[in-house]
């Protein structure tokens, strides 16, 4: 099953090399992973989406903890949380198709972001059953490129998992 | 002051007497500084020797270990002996010279990506790249490596941040907000595992080397009188029981003891501290101690239930553990058990066939005897190193010390040197195979001319001995490529300005042993031993415990 971990890192060179290179090494397989600074400038915060029983992902956590630059992880599969990707798609349109992409697009609340000749770039956001929905969707124009982010995630409600939040830290116990 | 003075500085700060180490073009500030410093610096003679030299140094003290090298091949050169030290826990600081900063990233003289590479082999590794950070990567490197499960840390050090100035500042305690180096022994887990404990009829310990690191070797002796409870040891573990203990089963896996593997089997309960399941310790993990609860104790989380499932499991240091442990239990008297355990020990001993040919068993038998059993043991790896396993009795931690997890061949010698220039005033042996030895020769170099008397035992039987077994047993006696021609030990012995001796019959082993112990300087002895001895009993790979052979 897919667990979505939110794990704090120190933001120092060659820590998303350390964490990939730990999943690689000890065979863990990432769906998603997406890294960026968080409120506080000396820490990143990286969302990955791992693929794996209990025992796998109990060994990732574990594994995980191990490394110097990792403060916190926590595994928000179980909890209520937001988790969004974005997504960008380059879509074949010539003149005639614009006005049917411009209208699916309006359906998922997706964006153009550009316009091209022969080509529109849209814009979407959510989880991955709509951004999977929405690329089902503009497949018979023809896509020409897409990207996305990977999950992004953050707990519901008042909780947070900041360093000094009240996720669940580094033992696996209530703060 | 040049960031190569407060790197010193910061050695010394740590409590650093002795570095093992080779120059070169990117580490000459460094060893400027070095040049008149109060610490002894030990020249071995390839990078790979330093890195085994501190690792053995560290084993045998406890204390972190430190090799220095220049960058590029110097670096490159060290990543088997950091490696090693990674898969055995042992505390090591490995200083690296690197391409100057400006230069990082393309492909300058000498340059290689030493943390990228050494990333999966070390607890943490630093590139300083600034002058300012010296003192607090010292610090903290010093700091990771011997605390919590100890192990390796690399300190790259860029040309350009060596020479640069800069002042020393004390960098106060280390501030690592993602390092909790030590679990907090949570109570309910401690209890949990003491009644598992009280309820075993069959029960049997089962020891690892964090036993050693820990300093538990008292504790584990008091829970094991405490339950009557035999004990057998890892071949890291060995050491931290005493091997002439009545209690004592020795090594299990994959050539223990035929008693140890089939107490293992029958138990119906394994403790198992300070040890990690490894795959030449359970065999066939699915049969491994089939009709035991588990009750594993250790230092590392990640351990836990990583090779086999656990019914009771303590994260934490093994002597707090024990400690906490031992007072829950209650005394238990020989009985049933102990007494079945004592029939296997009479009715499968650990034994060889004597008679014939100079026998390797006998080499490591008259080593014990003619040195009281008070030397100071390395191995390289394969036949010689589970001979020495199995036939030296070691009675004190940190006495027996071989590469276990990487398993390294030309381990022995230089660890050998690291061992003596901790422990000067004692006896230090490199049991060898012909073969190892080879892979590490030129540190008798750095014995003689450091006078570290090191005695090196080769046990000489022309073969890659344990890869020929392997190929006897499993591969038809086809031999390929495992037979040795080997040069004149007693001439390369003799070059290097040592003492060299041969012997091939059993009535002159001790005799020379003698001699050796004699003798000031370090010996190199060639044993021509009978050539297609086998270490017995073996567990084929992939085979259950009690399925042994031999």
């Amino acid at each position: 099953m897919l667990h979505t971990l939110a794990v704090l890192v120190e933001n120092n060179p060659g820590v998303l090399a350390r964490v990939a290179g730990l999943f690689s090494r000890r065979g863990f397989n990432i769906d998603s992973l997406a890294v960026g600074t968080t409120e506080n400038p000396t820490i990143s915060r990286m969302t990955i989406v791992v693929e794996g029983d209990d025992q796998t992902l109990e060994q990732v956590e574990k594994q995980l903890h191990k490394l110097v630059d990792v403060i916190k992880i926590n595994d928000l599969t179980a909890e209520e949380y937001v988790g969004r990707e974005l997504v960008l798609i380059k879509v074949a349109a010539d003149p005639a198709a614009r006005g049917e992409i411009m209208q699916i697009a309006d359906v998922f609340r997706a964006r153009i972001v550009d316009l091209g000749r022969r080509t529109v770039t849209v814009e979407c956001t959510g989880d991955e059953r709509k951004v999977r929905a929405f690329e089902e969707s503009l497949r018979p124009f023809g896509i020409k490129e897409l990207v996305r982010t990977g999950r992004v995630a953050v707990l519901r409600g008042y909780r947070t998992t900041s360093a000094d939040g009240n996720g669940r830290n580094r033992k696996g116990e209530e703060d | 002051m040049t960031g190569a003075e407060i790197l010193v500085k910061a050695l010394k700060e740590a409590g650093v007497d002795t570095i093992f180490g080779y120059p070169g073009g990117k580490v000459l500030a460094i060893y400027d500084a070095l040049y008149d410093a109060d610490i002894r610096h030990i020249l071995t003679r390839h990078e790979q020797g330093a890195a085994h030299a501190a690792d053995g140094y560290a084993r045998a003290s406890g204390r972190t270990g430190v090799c220095l090298a220049t960058s590029g091949p110097g670096a490159t050169n060290l990543v088997t002996g950091i490696a090693n030290a990674y898969m055995d826990s042992v505390p090591l600081v490995a200083i690296t010279g690197q391409a100057p900063t400006s230069l990082l990233g393309t492909d300058s003289f000498q340059e290689a990506d030493i943390t990228g590479i050494t990333l999966p082999i070390t607890k943490h590794n630093y590139l300083v790249k600034d002058v300012r950070d010296m003192a607090r990567t010292i610090k903290e490197a010093f700091y990771i490596a011997a605390t919590g499960r100890p192990g390796p840390v690399l300190v790259d050090i860029p040309a350009d941040v060596a020479g640069g100035a800069g002042e020393y500042a004390d960098p106060g305690e280390p501030r690592l907000p993602g390092y909790r180096p030590e679990p907090a022994i949570r109570e309910e887990d401690i209890r949990a595992a003491a009644r598992l404990i009280l309820a075993a009829e069959r029960p049997v310990i089962y020891a690892g080397g964090g036993v050693i690191t820990s300093g538990a070797a008292r504790e584990l002796l008091a829970l094991a009188e405490l339950l009557c409870a035999p004990v057998t040891t890892t071949l890291m573990g060995i050491g931290g029981f005493p091997g002439d203990h009545p209690l004592y089963l020795g090594m299990l896996g994959m050539h223990g003891t035929r008693y140890a593997n089939y107490a293992v089997t029958e138990c119906d309960l394994l403790i198992a501290v300070g040890a990690r399941f490894d795959d030449r310790v359970t065999g066939k993990v699915e049969t491994f101690a089939p009709e035991a609860k588990v009750v594993h104790i250790d230092i590392d989380p990640a351990e836990i239930g990583k090779n086999v499932r656990v019914d009771a499991a303590v994260a934490g240091d093994v002597k707090k553990v024990l400690r906490a442990l031992t007072p829950l239990l209650a005394a238990r008297v020989s009985g049933a058990w102990q007494e079945k355990i004592g029939r296997w020990k009479r009715e499968y001993p650990l034994e060889y066939e004597n008679g014939g040919k100079l026998k390797p068993q006998t080499v490591i038998r008259e080593i014990y005897r003619v040195t009281g059993g008070r030397a100071r043991i390395t191995t390289e790896v394969g036949q010689n190193q589970m001979w020495a396993a199995q036939y030296f009795t070691f009675t004190r931690p940190r006495s027996f010390i071989t590469s276990g997890g990487l398993g390294t061949m030309g381990f022995g010698l230089p660890a050998a040197i690291g061992v003596q220039a901790a422990c000067p005033d004692e006896t230090v042996f490199d049991i060898a195979g012909d073969g190892s030895i080879q892979m590490n020769i030129q540190e008798m170099m750095t014995a003689v001319d450091y006078d570290l008397p090191v005695k090196v035992a080769i046990i000489d039987n022309g073969y890659l001995g344990m890869v020929r077994q392997w190929q006897e047993l499993f591969y038809n006696r086809r031999y390929s490529h495992t037979e040795l021609a080997n040069p004149d030990f007693v001439k390369l012995a003799e070059a290097y300005g040592a003492a060299g001796v041969r012997v091939s019959k059993a009535a002159d082993v001790a005799g020379v042993l003698e001699e050796a112990l004699r003798t000031s300087g370090p010996v190199m002895m060639d044993f021509v031993v009978e050539r297609e001895e086998n270490v017995v009993p073996m567990v084929p790979p992939g085979a259950s415990l009690e399925e042994m052979i031999g």
